[in-house]
């Protein structure tokens, strides 16, 4: 009988490495949507800090690091996403498991941003799109979110069976960026 | 011919091309034009209507002649301009519209034929009899006259589109721009700087000029490498901004260099679209032709373009040139070809005051009345005072002032401004938000001006973004007086031409004029002047400036034509870049997608997500053999079927029954933790949304279903409810679709198959029942639902386990003689039932339309309700859901096809309703279809005529009940 092994949802498809950009798939241990009920938000942030370090991130921020991180994630919504979330967090928020919903995907490398700049509209300027900003936009047709991760790093995320799609259209974007190289 | 000069063209790279056919030799820096003057190939296309030689007018973007064809097969691209195609090894390009060959066009016999063909023709001409204007007339006229020709094969290469921001946008990189570019990359603004042209510098790259106390090519380059050098200035060559759009946003089209074009990979062009905080518009100025008989004859170019050729290409079209022209550019076109060397046969100075220091035979107040030579000038006729003269040249510069580039300004309904000075339109102040004209494009012809100006459009543009202009000098550079006296029409017999590439003739305009087509609007049309791939750069002016004087009335008076983007011609493979192939829709996978495929399974498309048809086996060589097995499978049997793909929405909070309570038409707040309710949606106009199913997990916490076509609007619709209409409500949700793989498990079988898969205590849920339950220490749902009307469950896992679930599945099906099944069958299973899907709720039913009136509950509100009592909604000669069967001898009943009563005319007035959805049903061995008819649920047992006029079926068919199998429902319930 099939045993039942998870697969993630980049498997087969990521890494890959073009140009010196690097397209690498993460999986993190757990994602979970945390949406404060109304006006528990200073609540909700609270137990966010007190059990995983950080606060409930303003619109277009993240809050935490690498390993553990808070995106915001639309209108009263944040994405915890590293650890699972303490149950704490239940009294004041509604949290939903997202950790099989989407496909995170870690581009890398000089001249990554041009590579986003042929998937997204977003102004990822580096004065206007700082290290720890994010945004939930359009990627190439799918509805995304885009958090900046370092200098030359970005984390992007869509839906999971959106996965081929992503790998393809940031191919064809990575190929057009590497071919201009030196140009 | 080349010269020898220090133009910006590198003799080290040679390079070769070939044109139609034959091989010639240029140098890098060279466009394709530049390098057939050098090789004496003056005769370079034929015009459009008239199959006229024609040779190079212009040496930018507006050229209206030289048009040449390049590449092979799906790799063809018409129409391209010999005056910006950068030459580069390997080119191959052919000239257009002839036939045999451009030095011998049968087709020129059009030109034989002239008297008959002016404007207006066409249309007096093929107007009777009224059919063969489509058919006969249009085609052969299109052979005949006509640009260049796709290939008829799909583009093979690659374009792309992209982004980009920026603080401030200088269009053009001549003196203005290059130095609105300073002043704002100074200041620290992001700038971008953009430029059709290959190399910055505008004007500078063509005129000996001293900028900085270099020379203005010298300094234009080093104002580049300073602003390259400086971080925050992008510098977009090849790049011709084509409109401007709302919000600061700038449409612009990048030509990729051909070296980098030709990489792997690489796109040819690409899109982009850049938002600006604010914009200058440093486009320049387009030398205007003026209008003599036989101006269209090879070796004919404008001044600029003359200067241009000589100055940067080293190349000249003759070795004795004239030069006509209205103002003091005539004398530096003069000064400039005779430190060259040429020889310059004649200077004809329009203006009746000018006077003349230079060593050339010297016209005042003269005009150039006639050309000579057919397929390249050889003299031109000179009319004064005294008579005409004829004087030899290969080639004549000719001037008839300068035309800013107003173009963009236009883009949002503003109209140029007529300048007396300048005889020409510049742009209305403040017709785009936050764009500055600089330069030439507004009237400023002398570079020292254009400096200053461009300095001026900066400083508006950096006060408007609240920024402090820097400290920066500006450089010297030469002065000088614009003295224009206007000339538009040199008078006399004979064809002269305002719009080469549509081969209008002042003619024509004046004709258009008689006819009483006086408008600009109604001139361009009737004359078909200012139309192509030039867009009437070169005429447009001049052509109205004759129709102001045919009518009578003044040029400001009469007015331009309305300038639309794009200022350059884009391609359709540029503007919808990636949209080929996968690019043209994202694919959404389910996790049992590679198992389905493996199984052999046809994969069709639901919206983006992409689902198994059926599941073939061996012997079976019909989709139906193996749909009719798998829904006697499931009614036998077990089957699986992947329902992942329909909406999953997390709903939670205090509220979230009084929520659900607002969003469908039944109760929710009052079903029990761990059960399932059966919801219609309705949307605010009355009429049904959606429907599915919405699970109680917990006290303030439901899962709902969607269908899978509808789960983006369903989810849409849940953020409208609560931000606009119960705000109040403390509630949240969100999707989790992909978070969970989802697979119906139905059949008499199905009970057994999911006992052992979960143990018997953990599968004991009533029919409509949900629950939490563990599989191998994963945290799954189980739900007892059904779709097919058998006794069904569906099992939800964490998306990771689907691929690994849905074979174990299959495994357990397989022991139970059942296995996979598709949508083929999942449909028809539903059919049998009754079971509704959007072929039933199209968004013109109500819920009473589909027999569930009575699932609007009387004692709440709920969106939708007060709408749907509206009297057309809720009258009872409605189109009702029914269920139908072939009684006649055709036993088919085509979805789409349209019910009478039996007897009646099958004709619209007679309209009784129509079939949604159609199946045959191996349960009841009949063809059974779903559909709508008048009053039908009173009509049970009566007989109707069916019609199908696009399939050519007229039949007789029962109605019935919907529902068509097991009717009481016993077996999904027991």
């Amino acid at each position: 009988m099939t045993e039942l092994t998870a697969k993630t949802p980049g498997a087969g498809i990521f890494p890959f490495e073009i140009g010196g950009i690097t397209a690498r798939e993460e999986t993190p241990e757990a994602m979970t949507a945390i949406a404060p009920y109304k006006g528990r938000e200073a609540e909700a942030s609270a137990a966010l800090e007190a059990a995983h370090g950080m606060a409930l991130p303003a619109p277009g921020r993240s809050t935490g690091k690498a390993g553990a991180r808070a995106l915001w994630f639309g209108r009263d919504t944040a994405l915890l996403i590293g650890p699972r979330v303490d149950a704490s967090l239940g009294r004041h928020a509604a949290l939903t498991d997202q950790s099989d919903a989407w496909i995170v995907v870690r581009l890398e490398g000089a001249g990554a941003r041009d590579v986003l700049a042929r998937l997204t509209p977003l102004d990822l300027r580096e004065g206007v799109f700082k290290r720890g900003h994010t945004a939930r936009s359009e990627l190439a047709h799918m509805a995304g979110s885009i958090t900046r991760v370092g200098p030359e790093a970005w984390q992007i995320m869509v839906f999971r069976s959106f996965a081929r799609t992503l790998a393809h259209d940031l191919d064809s974007a990575m190929r057009g960026v590497a071919a201009r190289a030196g140009a | 011919m080349r010269i020898d000069g220090k133009g910006l063209i590198d003799r080290r790279k040679p390079i070769s091309f070939r044109f139609d056919g034959q091989r010639y030799d240029g140098f890098a820096g060279d466009t394709l034009a530049s390098a057939l003057l050098a090789n004496d190939i003056r005769l370079m296309g034929r015009s459009f209507k008239y199959h006229r030689p024609r040779g190079v007018l212009t040496a930018g973007s507006e050229e209206p002649n030289a048009l040449v064809t390049t590449g092979l097969g799906p790799a063809q691209e018409p129409n391209v301009r010999a005056t910006t195609l950068e030459l580069y090894e390997g080119l191959m390009a052919r000239s257009q519209n002839r036939w045999p060959s451009l030095g011998f066009d049968l087709m020129a016999v059009n030109d034989l034929a002239a008297p008959f063909l002016g404007a207006g023709f066409y249309y007096k001409t093929f107007m009777w009899p009224k059919a063969f204007w489509e058919k006969i007339y249009e085609p052969v006229i299109r052979n005949a006259a006509g640009l260049g020709a796709l290939s008829g094969e799909a583009n093979s290469d690659k374009y792309e589109k992209a982004f980009a921001h920026c603080d401030l946008l200088v269009i053009g990189a001549g003196p203005a721009g290059l130095w609105a570019a300073m002043e704002g990359a100074r200041a620290g603004l992001d700038v971008i700087l953009c430029d059709e042209d290959t190399q910055p510098g505008g004007r500078l790259n063509a005129e000996t000029e001293t900028v900085g106390g270099m020379a203005g090519a010298e300094w234009a380059a080093s104002v580049v490498a300073e602003l390259r050098a400086m971080g925050n200035v992008r510098i977009m060559t090849r790049t011709a901004v084509i409109g401007a759009y709302d919000g600061g946003t700038y449409g612009a089209l990048e030509r990729l260099a051909p070296e980098v074009a030709q990489r792997p990979g690489a796109a040819r062009e690409c899109f982009w679209r850049i938002t600006a905080g604010q914009a200058v518009l440093a486009a320049g100025a387009i030398e205007r032709p003026v209008a003599f008989r036989n101006n269209d004859r090879p070796g004919i170019m404008t001044a600029g373009a003359v200067r241009a050729y000589l100055n940067r290409w080293n190349v000249t079209a003759g070795r004795n040139i004239a030069v006509y022209g209205n103002t003091d550019e005539a004398h530096r076109s003069v000064r400039d070809l005779q430190a060259a060397g040429l020889h310059v046969s004649a200077l004809i100075d329009a203006r009746p005051h000018a006077t003349c220091d230079l060593d050339v035979p010297f016209f005042a107040g003269a005009e150039v009345s006639n050309a000579e030579g057919r397929q390249a000038l050889e003299a031109v006729e000179i009319r004064t005072a005294k008579g005409v003269e004829k004087i030899r040249a290969e080639c004549l510069a000719m001037s008839g002032g300068w035309n800013p580039n107003v173009h963009l300004t236009c883009h949002m309904g503003g109209r140029p401004v007529w300048d007396r000075d300048i005889a020409a339109f510049v742009p209305q102040p403040g017709a785009v938000p936050g764009l500055h004209v600089a330069g030439a494009a507004r009237g400023v012809f002398d570079t020292a001006g254009c400096l200053a100006d461009g300095r001026r459009a900066a400083r508006a543009a950096l006060e408007a973004l609240g920024r402090k202009a820097a400290e920066v000098d500006l450089p010297e550079a030469e002065t000088a007086r614009y003295d224009i006296w206007p000339v538009w029409a040199v008078p006399g017999k004979g064809r002269a031409w305002l719009d080469f590439q549509n081969d209008v003739t002042v003619k024509d305009v004046r004709q258009a004029a008689v006819e009483n087509f006086r408008s600009v609007e109604h001139m361009k049309r009737y004359t078909t002047q200012g139309m192509a791939t030039d867009q009437g750069k070169n005429s447009n002016v001049a052509a109205l400036a004759v129709l102001a004087d045919a009518t009578g009335r003044g040029i400001p008076e009469t007015g331009t034509t309305t300038f639309r983007p794009p200022f350059v011609p884009v391609s359709i493979a540029a503007l919808g870049a990636g949209a080929q192939g996968k690019g043209f829709a994202p694919q959404r996978f389910t996790t049992s997608h590679d198992a389905s495929v493996a199984r052999g399974a046809p994969m069709i498309e639901a919206g983006l997500w992409y689902r198994p048809s059926y599941f073939p086996q061996a012997g079976e060589t019909h989709w139906r053999q193996s749909c009719d097995r798998e829904v006697q499978m499931v009614r036998r049997a077990v089957g699986v079927s992947d329902v992942s793909t329909l909406g999953k929405i997390d709903i939670q909070g205090p509220d979230a029954g009084a929520f659900l309570d607002m969003v469908y038409t039944g109760m929710f707040s009052t079903l029990k933790e761990g059960r399932v309710r059966y919801g219609l949606m309705l949307r605010e106009d009355g009429y049904v949304m959606d429907d599915g199913t919405t699970a109680r997990m917990g006290a303030d916490h439901y899962v709902m279903t969607t269908t899978t076509a509808a789960a983006g609007q369903v989810m849409r619709h849940l953020d409208f409810v609560h931000q606009c209409l119960c705000p109040q409500m403390d509630v949240r949700f969100i999707s989790v679709t992909e978070q969970w793989a989802q697979f119906a498990v139905a059949g008499p079988k199905a009970r057994d198959l999911l006992t052992e898969l979960l143990g018997a205590d953990q599968v004991d849920l009533p029919f409509m029942g949900c629950g939490a339950v563990r599989i191998d220490e994963i945290d799954a749902r189980l739900f007892r639902i059904s779709f097919s009307g058998e006794a069904g469950y569906e099992i939800a896992v964490p998306a990771r386990y689907g691929a690994a679930l849905f074979e174990r599945l299959c495994e357990m099906a397989e022991a139970r003689d059942g296995g996979p099944y598709g949508m083929e069958a999942l449909n028809v299973l539903r059919i049998e039932k009754g079971f509704i899907t959007h072929a039933e709720i199209h968004g013109r039913v109500t819920a009473k339309d589909i027999g569930m009136g009575g699932m609007v509950s009387a004692k709440k509100d709920c969106v939708g309700k007060p709408m749907a009592a509206r009297p057309g909604l809720s009258e009872d000669l409605r189109e009702e859901l029914v269920g139908l069967r072939p009684l006649g001898e055709i036993k088919e009943l085509p979805a789409g096809a349209h019910l009478f009563d039996e007897g009646a005319e099958a004709m619209a007035e007679n309209d009784q309703g129509y079939v949604t959805s159609s199946c045959y049903s191996p349960s009841c061995e009949s063809v059974l279809a779903l559909g709508f008819l008048k009053n039908g649920r009173a009509r049970h047992g009566e007989r109707v005529r069916l019609v199908d006029h696009l399939r050519g079926v007229d039949t007789i068919c029962e109605v019935q009940d919907p529902v068509q199998f097991d009717a009481d429902g016993g077996r999904m319930r027991d």
